[in-house]
């Protein structure tokens, strides 16, 4: 019987991270695949025809995540359903994002390493990750090296990982204090980002960390927005004229299109508008916390 | 493959399972059964069509009341298969020794083709054949009412994925490859993409006038005049189009997955040079249609790639080839000035409605007859000016797509009431119920609104099925807004944008006309065969009846009605549904909410003929059997100059009120509450009934706030799921639906068409609500999150 199959090509089925990457430098144009929620889709839309393909599904260790003190290493396999269900308390930011990813079949396969070696400037997961100054592990047989996550994207569907390296982790601090991240779809669910939104407030460092998705070829920072003066000794003083002022900062630092998806415009408006009602959030919530 | 033991009839396999045969066609019909992809072993014995519940007291011919009767909800007899994935859709088809085939599309909107070179594709190892126009064996067009679409472009291109070229190669893959491989010289040409300088230009499919008075002269105390926008909605079936079509001797098996196998074959046949009698066109299992399976799509390809290379040829498009392969739904710009008294009766109605037809003419030539014919809604206006045109531009082909021309006037007429109302400070349904049509009044085209009760008159005054729905709203309360909600109820959703901040409520009504069965004089009937006999052991011995006909179950649950019908008639309980294919007379298309109305119908009296047999003859001497062709009542066509005829067979009517929460900051929605009213005529199954009403309220929903093929210079920009998006089970809230049953007592059991009427009323009355909340005007569908925000579409 004859089947819709595509054509062949090489297929990796490693046990071991050691393995993988020993795979990876033997055979660099394999392509590494965990849940397959993105590559896959390309290939059968034949946007993409890998030679080869490395599946990490094997790999345990890259499904686990562990407590390290003061950050928590998330293994590039663990995936989006996970990250809601087991690390909301610690990294709120983040669980809120992973909660927005596509469907629930697709938060049980897809992962937080696809999301970034994908480096989609729509990809949910980076935004959290900016604003809580993530670090991205990444192994070669020559070892281990981290990137910040800052560092990390370098234009549309581009990253720092080069031949040869699998992601293996992602290292991101526990919050300090309360997070929120907004997400603007045309659908209530399931719905890639118009443009969204993560913020971290740090209330005892008196900082905030910023992220911005799907406003710009890759996912940004707005750091004239994090440097906005905020009345930390007097916080009753905040008001809507300060989160307005956030909201203004955030939607200069983007840098959106015109797309099938929305216009520029109404990013920066949406962005406006979700960043100054995140910092209400936050700031309330810490208010809330430390004073009563 | 099933064990043939297992076959429930003597001769045939009921619905759900492979094609069977009989008589002369016997044999070639069995060298054209498919095998399943899925494990046959885990297929569950189709044989579970006949009913199970319960047996009853004694009536007309067997002297039971069987279970699952007309009025009832059994369960459906594909229901098990298709919950557990045993059911073969068209995509599920395989044979032995069976190619894929795989069309090659213009890239450009309007190109003139220079030239097309196959050898590069041909050599390609594991390519079987590449055809192109010059290979089509017989007319070079085909189409729905007028035969202008190219089987394959011959010398030129007129919209974005005009298929040029087909390939058949040993896999699919091979077959894309081959096709990537063809090449096409191209002269691009500037595409026409605005409907409005198309037909302007004399550039249309049709162009029909309605007039009736003197709208110029008529005095208004209130006037109201707007332009409306209706974006192009896709019908968005899951399954995407797939066939087989296999070689036999002397002909052709076409597997395919259509709404009107007989209009399939009315159009194959010629293109392939063959004689009808040559091609059995067998019903493949459905994903969804809504329209998108009346024009052909993979049938003639797959059949000139099997013809050729003389083995079964498959072809299955994938997401962004089905966007680019079947039409779509018209988009509209509509220009509309109600004038009205000072107590909110219309004085006069115009309106410029100019639909998009893009390429080639498909159904336009019907839909700017509906979008005419029902351009004012169900109410009373003495003095009417419409023109309607179906401009032809280089744009996607548009054509049929559930509610048919009436979606696109209802958005516009219904806004206009609402501003109307506005302007005269009236309750939205107030103003409707000033102005809804009664029994005896007149649509524009002067036909009379009759099909109701003539002994029904509240206080004396003829029965208006309008008022009796838009006054059911009296006892069903808009919901209050919940304390403490969780962000999954609110615009937004789990994308975390509002817990609160920005929300405004807002309350809007939609009113719906549509026209059921095929319109304007077409000679519209439906064919059933039936056949009654004693069964074997395992039918307990009991009579079975075994229905043949050729219509298309796509989702509606129109197999289930027909059993219902037989056992409702003839008072048995086994009853066997042979498969849909052209041995079957035409069935007509499942289409215009029409197949309970004319299958049903058919179904109905050719039960009723054997019934009447059953009455003199004893089963045990044989089995009786009788065929009936079913048809409406006559209507006319539309005067050219004046719209004037009696050209609808039967309206029906439906009533939403929408509830919706809006962001207005972010201009985001949250549809919370969608209550129907909606006349049905008769309940014939109440589940399937609920299922239709909320179907098509989504699709309508769908309209309203998110679905769109977005073109930019002819191009379709969102050819996938990832942006041409559907609404959610968070998009879509509960309903709230009150059936109404105000029988006509021309249709079958009473009933009316129900699958359409929804989808029209559901959009105007969430964007009312949107206006509601955010105080803006709206004229543009689907609303996006800009228009309550930045201001301009993008």
């Amino acid at each position: 019987m004859t089947a819709a199959a595509p054509a062949r090509f090489g297929f990796h089925r490693p046990a071991a991270v050691d393995e993988a990457v020993r795979l990876l430098a033997e055979h660099p144009e394999a392509v590494p695949v965990a849940g397959g929620t993105d590559l896959m889709v390309a290939v059968n839309y034949r946007l993409a025809r890998p030679e080869a393909m490395l599946d990490l599904t094997g790999l345990a260790e890259l499904r686990e995540w562990s407590d390290e003190g003061d950050a928590v290493r998330i293994g590039s396999g663990v995936p989006y359903a996970r990250i809601t269900a087991e690390l909301a308390t610690v990294l709120p930011g983040l669980a809120a994002a992973a909660r927005t990813v596509g469907s629930p079949q697709i938060r049980n396969r897809g992962t937080l390493g696809g999301n970034l070696a994908t480096a989609s400037p729509a990809g949910d997961g980076h935004p959290p990750l900016l604003a809580t100054g993530a670090s991205v592990e990444i192994a070669t047989t020559a070892g281990v090296r981290y990137v910040p996550v800052s560092e990390f994207y370098l234009g549309p569907k581009r990253s720092a990982l080069r031949p040869g390296e699998l992601i293996t982790a992602v290292t991101v601090p526990k919050a300090t204090g309360p997070q929120q991240f907004l997400k603007v779809g045309t659908r209530n669910a399931m719905v890639i980002a118009v443009c969204s939104f993560a913020l971290a407030l740090d209330p005892e460092a008196r900082r905030l960390g910023t992220g911005i998705g799907s406003a710009g070829p890759v996912p940004l920072t707005a750091p004239h927005a994090e440097a906005i003066e905020l009345p930390w000794s007097t916080p009753a003083r905040f008001d809507n004229t300060l989160a307005a002022e956030f909201g203004r900062r955030v939607a200069a630092a983007a840098r959106p299109i015109d797309d099938v998806r929305g216009t520029a415009e109404y990013r920066r408006h949406a962005l406006a508008v979700c960043a100054a009602r995140a910092l209400r959030r936050v700031w309330t919530a810490a208010h809330e916390r430390t004073g009563r | 493959m099933p064990d043939p033991a297992t076959t429930p009839g003597p001769q045939d396999r009921p619905v759900a399972g492979p094609a069977p045969g009989r008589s002369d066609t016997a044999a070639r019909i069995r060298d054209g059964a498919p095998q399943s992809e899925k494990d046959a072993s885990s297929a569950p014995d189709h044989d579970a069509v006949r009913p199970t519940r319960g047996s009853g007291r004694l009536i007309g011919g067997t002297g039971r009341v069987p279970s699952g009767t007309v009025g009832q909800s059994p369960i459906r007899p594909e229901s098990e298969a298709k919950v557990n994935g045993a059911f073969d859709y068209a995509s599920d088809l395989a044979f032995p020794d069976m190619l894929w085939g795989n069309t090659l599309r213009s890239p450009h909107p309007r190109a003139l083709i220079r030239s097309i070179d196959t050898a590069a594709a041909l050599a390609l190892p594991g390519v079987a054949a590449v055809l192109t126009a010059a290979d089509v064996p017989g007319k070079l067009h085909y189409g729905l009412i007028e035969a202008d679409q190219p089987v394959l472009a011959p010398d030129q291109v007129n919209y974005q994925g005009e298929p040029v070229a087909i390939v058949a190669a040993e896999t699919l893959d091979l077959a894309r490859r081959a096709a990537d491989l063809v090449t096409v010289d191209y002269e691009v040409l500037e595409p026409r993409c605005d409907a409005d300088e198309a037909a302007a230009a004399g550039e249309y499919f049709r162009y029909q006038p309605v007039r009736i008075g003197d709208p110029d002269t008529a005095g208004a105390a209130v006037v109201v005049a707007r332009e409306y926008e209706v974006g192009m909605q896709d019908q968005a079936p899951l399954g995407p189009e797939s066939g087989v079509a296999v070689p036999v001797e002397g002909g052709l098996v076409l597997h395919v997955a259509t709404q009107w196998l007989h209009s399939d074959l009315d159009q194959i046949a010629p293109c392939l040079g063959l004689e009808p009698e040559r091609l059995h066109l067998s019903m493949a299992g459905i994903g969804g249609a809504f329209g998108a399976r009346e024009d052909l799509s993979v049938q003639i390809h797959m059949a000139m790639l099997a013809m050729r290379t003389g083995r079964p040829v498959k072809m299955m498009y994938d997401r962004a080839e089905s966007f680019l392969g079947h039409v779509h739904r018209h988009p509209a710009r509509m220009r509309y000035e109600h004038g009205a008294d000072a107590d909110g009766r219309l004085v006069y109605v115009k309106a410029r409605i100019v639909l998009d037809g893009g390429a080639y003419a498909s159904t336009t030539e019907a839909v700017v007859g509906n979008a005419a014919s029902l351009a004012v809604g169900p109410y009373n206006v003495e003095h009417v000016s419409v023109d309607a045109w179906g401009a032809r531009t280089n744009n996607p082909p548009c054509g049929a797509m559930r509610g048919f021309g009436g979606v696109q006037t209802c958005f516009a007429y219904e806004s206009q009431m609402d501003a109307l109302a506005d302007a005269l400070g009236l309750d939205p349904r107030e103003i409707r119920r000033r102005n809804a049509l009664a029994r005896g009044d007149k649509l524009i085209t002067g036909q009379v609104v009759d099909a109701y009760d003539p002994d029904e008159a509240p206080a004396g005054q003829p029965f208006s099925p309008l008022r009796d729905l838009l006054d059911r709203f009296d006892g069903i309360p808009v919901p209050p807004v919940p304390a403490g909600r969780d962000i999954v109820e609110l615009p937004g959703g789990t994308g975390n944008t509002t817990h609160g901040e920005g929300v405004r409520r807002g309350v809007g009504y939609g009113v719906g006309l549509k026209n059921i069965c095929y319109s304007e004089g077409f000679d519209d009937y439906s064919t059933a065969h039936v056949r009654l006999e004693l069964g074997g052991p395992e039918h307990g011995g009991e009579p079975v009846a075994y229905l043949h006909t050729a219509a298309a179950e796509v989702g509606q649950g129109h197999w289930n009605l027909q059993q219902q019908i037989a056992r409702t008639e003839l008072g048995v309980e086994h009853v066997v549904l042979l498969p849909n294919d052209t041995r079957a007379g035409s069935a007509g298309s499942s289409s215009a909410s029409r197949q309970s109305y004319m299958t049903g119908g058919a179904v109905k009296a050719a039960c009723e003929a054997v019934r009447e047999l059953w009455r003199d003859r004893d089963l045990a001497d044989g089995p009786i059997e009788a065929t009936r062709v079913f048809r409406h009542r006559a209507t006319k066509p539309m005067d050219p100059v004046t719209g004037q005829g009696e050209s609808h067979v039967q309206l029906a009517l439906c009533v939403h009120r929408a509830t919706v929460d809006v962001d207005v900051e972010l201009g985001l929605v949250k549809v919370v509450d969608l209550t129907c009213v909606q006349d049905v005529g008769k309940a014939l199954n109440p589940v399937a009934l609920e299922g239709q009403i909320h179907g098509g309220t989504a699709q309508g929903l769908g309209l309203a706030v998110m679905e769109e093929i977005v073109t930019d210079a002819g191009r379709v920009r969102n050819a996938s799921f990832t942006d041409y998006l559907i609404p959610t089970i968070l998009d879509m809230p509960p309903m709230r639906l009150r059936i109404v049953e105000n029988a006509d007592p021309d249709a079958p059991y009473g009933l009316r068409g129900a699958g359409e009427p929804p989808t029209l009323s559901s959009t105007p009355a969430i964007v009312a609500a949107i206006r509601d909340a955010t105080g803006l005007p709206l004229a543009r569908v689907p609303v996006r999150p800009e228009h309550l925000t930045v201001g301009r579409p993008s």
